[in-house]
């Protein structure tokens, strides 16, 4: 079976420092794939490459039988691959509804003319993506739907997180890449975070690959987790296998403090 | 910062505030002198009260002129931020290539015997021309300039600028050309028992509707949706599927429709056409944008309309109390003292946003 994205020997050098170094990596129809690994790892870079930031120096990418290497931002985000940032980045000048309808873009065709001539065909667009857009902040229950007209800038912090996935999902993507979902949650959000990347999956159907320090979220969402480690892919299984590997911890406390332990 | 509590008490050597102290006395210098000119003015009692009403109206029109250039400056800048100093060329180019379309129009009689189409053709024929301009001048002269430094794309523009101010020049001649008379246009209206010529109202209403649709456009639109986007973080949009390139060129695009609008809106007040004819207006539009705070469409409008006013009225107002002859010769005095005196006082503008929220 072909996988839905599939990375392989993936490399991306930033001056002297090897990013990403070597990686393979895949993420299946319906999968839920945790990566971790210590801060520097190259785990943010992977997303940028795969969403086409950077192009990699070298190795394939492929998504739903597309070839992403060389493809832009928007293109990727046309074949299906949606992300969130590590730190929000929304429109913040824009309202609620706003930043979910820019996320309908691609679906969407509408141009100058139609706009200037305010075609039928315009005028039902328009309405499809607002309806659209609307149901993807209503997948979030009465968080975001009540404000529709506010400006993104004066959410709370935990609903611009949600309004960021949100507008992620109005670009109807079949892969979501989260980075660091729960990074600034309290406990009792952690948990609600965890109940919705099960949600994305099973009522939306996404593919999701989430970047993630919080390994309570990790192990409760995760069927696959992969560690990364200066670029490199240091274990992948279960998150039981891979916490319990000896690379991996070593990674995370260094290797002296193993050492120290036996 | 606060000093140390010992220091205070200890022997001070600070230098001396010149800065403050200058704008200080700069300002109250200003004031002084508007307040004081204006005074003597007033009691010279050279001006009615109706020829200080159609001063006002005379500042209304042409300030609608400058609006709508200066949008041109104001979206390119809220996407880019990059000021295109081309801009006063690419009005330029619309309004002296409808000439042409004028004239035909005008010798064959066709021009007063059907004004309206004709009207229609000539402005089709000014916003198609500067908004090619406009778009070419982004792909050749900005585009491969993306990534350099703020400076250069700014000499490019000014480069361009001259680029084709001569090139009208050497295609059409250095001289003034009067544009055909349009019968219809001729003579006053009298709206709520006010004499105002008809140029005039028709210049106001089309800038009226002309910025109604632009705004609507930017607010509700998907390409406007798309423009605020780029605006406010390229790189999101373009991961939102939006293509930032075509967006760009979108933006220079409105701005050359406008432009090429506010180009005939202009010939109705002032009948001619010639190759350095944007070079004022596009300056005096961009201090427009400047006032209303750069990035901001209604700014942009707002700082029109109050400077095409101040510049009308100002000269007359502040200056012939004091003596000075022929103060309408003086408007860019008072058109560059306010960009001047803005660009001191208040950077931003009245709407715009602070610089260091948008980089």
């Amino acid at each position: 079976m072909s996988h839905l994205l599939d990375l392989e020997g993936v490399s991306k050098r930033f001056g002297g420092v090897q990013a990403v170094d070597q990686v393979d990596f895949h993420a299946d129809q319906g999968e839920i794939v945790g990566v971790i690994g210590p801060n520097g790892a190259g785990k943010t870079t992977l997303f940028n490459v795969v969403t086409g930031f950077y192009g990699p120096d070298s190795g394939k990418i492929r998504f739903d039988g597309n070839n992403l290497v060389g493809l832009k931002p928007n293109q990727i985000t046309k074949v299906g691959i949606a992300r969130t940032f590590q730190a929000v980045r929304l429109f913040g000048a824009m309202t609620v509804l706003e930043n979910a309808m820019v996320g309908q873009h691609p679906r969407t065709r509408a141009g100058v003319f139609g706009a200037l001539f305010h075609t039928s065909s315009t005028r039902s667009e328009e309405e499809r993506v607002q309806a659209k857009a609307g149901a993807a902040l209503d997948f979030f229950g009465d968080r975001l739907s009540p404000r529709l007209n506010s400006l993104a800038s004066e959410l709370a912090y935990a609903d611009r997180r949600r309004l960021e996935i949100a507008r992620a999902m109005a670009t109807e993507p079949k892969l979501l890449l989260l980075d660091e979902p729960a990074a600034g949650m309290n406990p009792a959000e952690k948990d609600g975070l965890i109940e919705l990347i099960g949600r994305l999956r099973d009522e939306k159907g996404y593919s999701i690959v989430l970047i993630e320090h919080d390994m309570p979220v990790i192990s409760g969402v995760s069927d696959r987790v992969v560690a990364l480690d200066y670029g490199k892919k240091i274990a992948e299984g279960t998150y039981e296998e891979v916490a319990a590997n000896q690379q991996v911890i070593e990674a995370y406390l260094g290797k002296s403090a193993t050492q120290g332990q036996t | 910062m606060t000093a140390p509590a010992t220091s205070s008490r200890r022997l001070r050597f600070e230098r001396l505030p010149l800065r403050r102290i200058i704008l200080i006395s700069l300002s109250i210098a200003i004031v002084y002198g508007v307040v004081a000119g204006s005074a003597a003015t007033l009691r010279m009692g050279t001006f009615t009260a109706a020829d200080w009403r159609s001063l006002v109206i005379n500042g209304i029109a042409r300030g609608s002129v400058y609006a709508l250039i200066a949008i041109g400056y104001t979206l390119v800048y809220g996407i880019l931020f990059m000021i295109n100093f081309a801009h006063g060329e690419v009005f330029m180019s619309g309004a002296y290539t409808a000439f042409f379309v004028a004239v035909a129009f005008g010798r064959s009689g066709y021009l007063n015997a059907h004004p309206l189409v004709s009207i229609g053709a000539i402005l089709i024929v000014s916003m198609v021309t500067s908004t090619l301009v406009a778009v070419i001048l982004e792909r050749v002269a900005y585009r491969p300039l993306r990534g350099a430094p703020r400076l250069v794309p700014l000499i490019t523009a000014i480069g361009a600028s001259f680029f084709l101010q001569y090139t009208f020049r050497g295609l059409y001649g250095a001289q003034a050309r009067a544009y055909p008379t349009i019968n219809v246009l001729q003579g006053t209206w009298t709206i709520f028992g006010v004499e105002i010529l008809r140029t005039q109202v028709i210049v106001v209403v089309a800038a009226i509707l002309l910025w109604i649709a632009l705004f609507t456009f930017v607010a509700k639109t998907r390409t406007g949706r798309s423009m605020r986007a780029v605006g406010e973080d390229r790189e999101i949009a373009a991961l939102m599927g939006i293509n930032v390139d075509r967006t760009i060129v979108a933006t220079f695009a409105i701005g050359g429709a406008l432009a090429g609008a506010a180009g005939i809106l202009y010939v109705f007040l002032f009948n001619q056409v010639i190759f350095t004819m944007g070079f004022f207006p596009g300056i005096k539009a961009f201090t427009a944008a400047v006032l209303g705070g750069i990035g901001s469409v209604t700014g942009a409008a707002m700082g029109g309309l109050l400077l095409g006013v101040l510049e009308a009225v100002g000269p007359n107002l502040f200056l012939t109390g004091v003596g000075v002859p022929s103060p309408n010769q003086l408007q860019p005095v008072v058109a560059f003292g306010i960009l001047v005196l803005v660009l001191i006082f208040l950077p931003g503008g009245f709407l715009g946003a602070p610089e260091e929220k948008r980089a």
